[in-house]
């Protein structure tokens, strides 16, 4: 099973694990990204290239579907107006042992955070906006991935 | 047949300085890379300037391919610049 979504709309963590549970592995591994409500931020927006957005996560899917043995992955981004506390992202895998789950879960948020074109633009109570940039971190993590 | 037009579209901090999401120009040649289209676009107007001037600070994608700044576009369509992203 292959799952992704982009949207504006938000999800349930407990569906799309209850998704991935009935597909008869023995493993689930999931991660939730969640607008960080640190620093006075008022409101998160997150924009994409629409065209590309797509097929670039099935890109990276197909990338963990080849490297791993893996029963199902489901991906949801949402786009558009957040505020501190709401899910932005969610990633789960499903494999019959734990280890492909975990790790295909832990490659695809990598990738999903420094290879799809989405972009974030935090604004702040006092009334301030700015892009956020990149951390060098998440460059770093993907050396990890190097073959 | 050769295409005609090049779509170039703009994301992020990028689209604000320009001040557009996009603009069609007229189709360079093939052999033209990427970072010369950037360039060319840069001296278009102070915006343009602004967004565009420091490569470093730019990413690209043909067709909806991320490529580096000197693949040539060949007879590719649509040409995205954006900053760096920020996802996830």
């Amino acid at each position: 099973m292959i799952s992704i979504r982009i949207g504006e709309a938000e999800f349930s963590v407990a569906d799309e694990l209850a998704r991935l549970e009935a597909l008869g592995g023995g493993a689930v591994a999931s991660f939730t990204g969640i607008v960080r409500g640190d620093g006075a931020l008022a409101s998160l927006r997150l924009d994409h290239y629409p065209a590309m957005t797509e097929q670039q996560v099935a890109r990276l899917v197909d990338r963990a579907m080849a490297r791993w043995s893996l029963l199902g992955v489901s991906i949801i981004h949402r786009v558009g107006e957040m505020r501190p506390g709401d899910r932005i992202v969610f990633v789960g895998t499903a494999s019959a042992h734990r280890q492909p789950a975990l790790d295909a879960c832990d490659f695809l948020i990598d990738w999903l955070k420094s290879a799809a074109p989405f972009w974030k633009k935090e604004s702040f109570a006092d009334g301030t906006a700015r892009w956020v940039e990149p951390r060098e971190q998440d460059a770093a993590s993907l050396e990890r991935w190097k073959d | 047949m050769n295409v005609t037009h090049l779509d170039i579209l703009y994301f992020a901090w990028i689209r604000e300085a320009i001040g557009m999401d996009g603009e069609r120009i007229t189709h360079p040649s093939a052999e033209t890379t990427v970072g010369e289209v950037v360039a060319m676009l840069a001296s278009r107007s102070a915006g343009h300037s602004a967004a565009l001037g420091d490569l470093g600070r730019v990413r690209a994608a043909l067709d909806q391919r991320f490529v580096p700044m000197d693949t040539p576009i060949a007879q590719t369509r649509e040409l995205a610049l954006f900053p760096p992203v920020t996802g996830g």
